[in-house]
């Protein structure tokens, strides 16, 4: 036999399947106010994988769509109104709150769209959680919280409530540098008895159905995620690990060194994005 | 020496008749990524084939290729080509290293492997995200994959 014919006849019979299906080009306004950039040209650093990058929504079905277009219909606002209690509340043996130093939550616009951002004292890469556990351990003398879970994922819902409709900026080079690279290596290291890497799925078969599930570029510009089939709030690291998990591979733990590594890659392949969290997804 | 070459066929075929079963570290490939010889030294069952290919817990082969002949089961993927006429395409051996090694054939492939043991990144104990303890099973058992051989040859 021909092996190599047969390679080409087989990829044939692919594409007609994979034209049916993909990204749709539907358009994300927010409350009717904050035009959101869904897609956009990809990133320089990415330009040889893709051209366009595109959030998780174009993937979604049209009423999972609707649902993050008007906070009263995002399940994950209840959520962002929860922080805002937790924001103006003091703790810790300092007796401060979040508001105290850091005045209305608008007024840190922007913040999440740079995030994981090098921190020189501490002398890393930090993603959102840790920085504010950090303002929670040494500012406020109040207990850490536990990585993506409850108060933690509420808070950083409702740091990137106020940062949407703006693009997704992380750096990537001079101190970042280092960890952006081992986030790559992460995201093209095949794992587990499946043998698969995240850019197995999500690079090359995005648009592509999965059994039930329509394949999306992994983008992490919407997090946190308000997920309808578990009903709440996802981090980041809690899907890469889910990810991770279904190649029947050993997972990471959230907020362990890789899972920031790897946030921090990810992010930066969704530069030019807004961001969109929380967003909703299936 | 003619009778080297017939010791080695009665080895052969010694070998089938106890149905001795090759082990995923056992396996023979051909110059193309074929594997002649049954893994089970057993004829495969279509019907049961057909099972093993829907089932998610087992080959969910569905997952990324649409099989008409399977369309019973809902939700099939398109990661993969299509399976109809699989069994006009290849011939037995090479659906059967095609299962058990996709790699030999298509480098680089996503398909998985579903008789190899060895050689995977961080494997883990199936789908609890722990560490695997000691060898791996493979994903698919000897006459499962017998089994799947004997379906696809049915898609003419
Ligand atoms: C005692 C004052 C103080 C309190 C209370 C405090 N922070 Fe901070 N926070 C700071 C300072 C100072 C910085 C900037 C210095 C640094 O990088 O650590 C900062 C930085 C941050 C940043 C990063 C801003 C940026 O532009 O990179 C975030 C996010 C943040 N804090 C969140 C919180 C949250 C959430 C709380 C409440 C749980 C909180 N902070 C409580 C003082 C405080
Ligand atoms: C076997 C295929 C597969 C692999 C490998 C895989 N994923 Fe996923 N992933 C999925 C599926 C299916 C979904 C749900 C549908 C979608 O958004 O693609 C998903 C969803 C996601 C999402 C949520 C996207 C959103 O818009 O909410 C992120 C982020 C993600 N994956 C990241 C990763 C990363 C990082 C890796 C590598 C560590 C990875 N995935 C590996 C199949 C995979
Ligand atoms: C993760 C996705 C995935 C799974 C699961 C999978 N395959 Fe495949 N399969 C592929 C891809 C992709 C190709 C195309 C080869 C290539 O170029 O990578 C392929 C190719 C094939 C081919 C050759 C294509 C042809 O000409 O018909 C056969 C036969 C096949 N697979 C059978 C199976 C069977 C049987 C199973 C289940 C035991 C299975 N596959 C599971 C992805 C998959």
């Amino acid at each position: 036999m021909k092996y190599k014919a047969i390679t080409a006849i087989a990829a044939l019979l692919a594409l007609p399947m994979s034209a049916q299906a993909g990204p749709d080009d539907d358009k994300l306004v927010i409350n009717g106010e904050i035009e959101m950039v869904t897609k956009t040209a990809a990133p320089a650093h990415l330009q040889d994988a893709m051209d366009e990058v595109m959030s998780g929504w174009h993937f979604r079905s049209d009423e999972t769509q609707a649902m993050e277009a008007d906070d009263f219909d995002n399940p994950g606002m209840v959520f962002v109104e929860k922080a805002l209690g937790a924001w103006e509340t003091a703790e810790g043996s300092e007796g401060k709150s979040c508001a105290d130093c850091h005045g209305a939550v608008e007024d840190m616009a922007g913040v999440k769209a740079t995030y994981p951002k090098w921190n020189e004292e501490a002398g890393g890469v930090r993603t959102l959680q840790m920085q504010m556990n950090a303002c929670r351990t040494e500012r406020m003398g109040a207990e850490a919280w536990k990585y993506d879970a409850g108060a933690a994922i509420e808070m950083e819902a409702m740091l990137s409530s106020v940062s949407r409709g703006m693009p997704v900026n992380v750096a990537i080079d001079g101190p970042a540098q280092a960890t952006w690279e081992k986030g790559k290596e992460l995201y093209y290291t095949r794992t587990g008895q499946l043998d698969l890497s995240c850019a197995s799925c999500h690079e090359e078969n995005y648009g592509n159905m999965i059994r039930a599930d329509h394949l999306s570029q992994g983008q992490i510009n919407g997090f946190p995620t308000y997920r309808l089939k578990n009903a709440k709030l996802n981090g980041v690291h809690s899907r890469f690990k889910g990810c991770i998990r279904d190649t029947r591979a050993e997972t990471y733990s959230p907020g362990s060194d890789e899972f920031v590594a790897l946030e921090l890659y990810v992010t930066s392949r969704g530069n030019g994005l807004s961001v969109e969290g929380p967003s909703v997804r299936n | 020496m003619k009778l080297t070459s017939l010791t080695l066929a009665v080895a052969m075929f010694g070998g089938a008749a106890v149905a001795a079963e090759v082990g995923p570290r056992e396996v023979q490939f051909n110059e193309d990524g074929g594997v002649e010889a049954s893994l089970s030294g057993m004829p495969g069952d279509p019907a049961k084939g057909a099972v093993v290919m829907a089932t998610k817990s087992m080959g969910n082969c569905v997952a990324c290729h649409a099989v008409t002949a399977l369309s019973d089961t809902p939700f099939h993927g398109e990661v993969g080509p299509e399976l109809d006429g699989a069994g006009d395409r290849w011939d037995e051996a090479a659906l059967r290293g095609l299962l058990v090694n996709p790699k030999m054939m298509f480098e680089g492939t996503v398909m998985p492997a579903f008789y190899v043991i060895d050689g995977f990144t961080r494997p883990g104990d199936a789908y609890t995200g722990k560490a695997a303890q000691g060898d791996l099973d493979p994903l698919l058992s000897a006459q499962d994959i017998e089994d799947v051989v004997a379906f696809l040859m049915t898609l003419k």
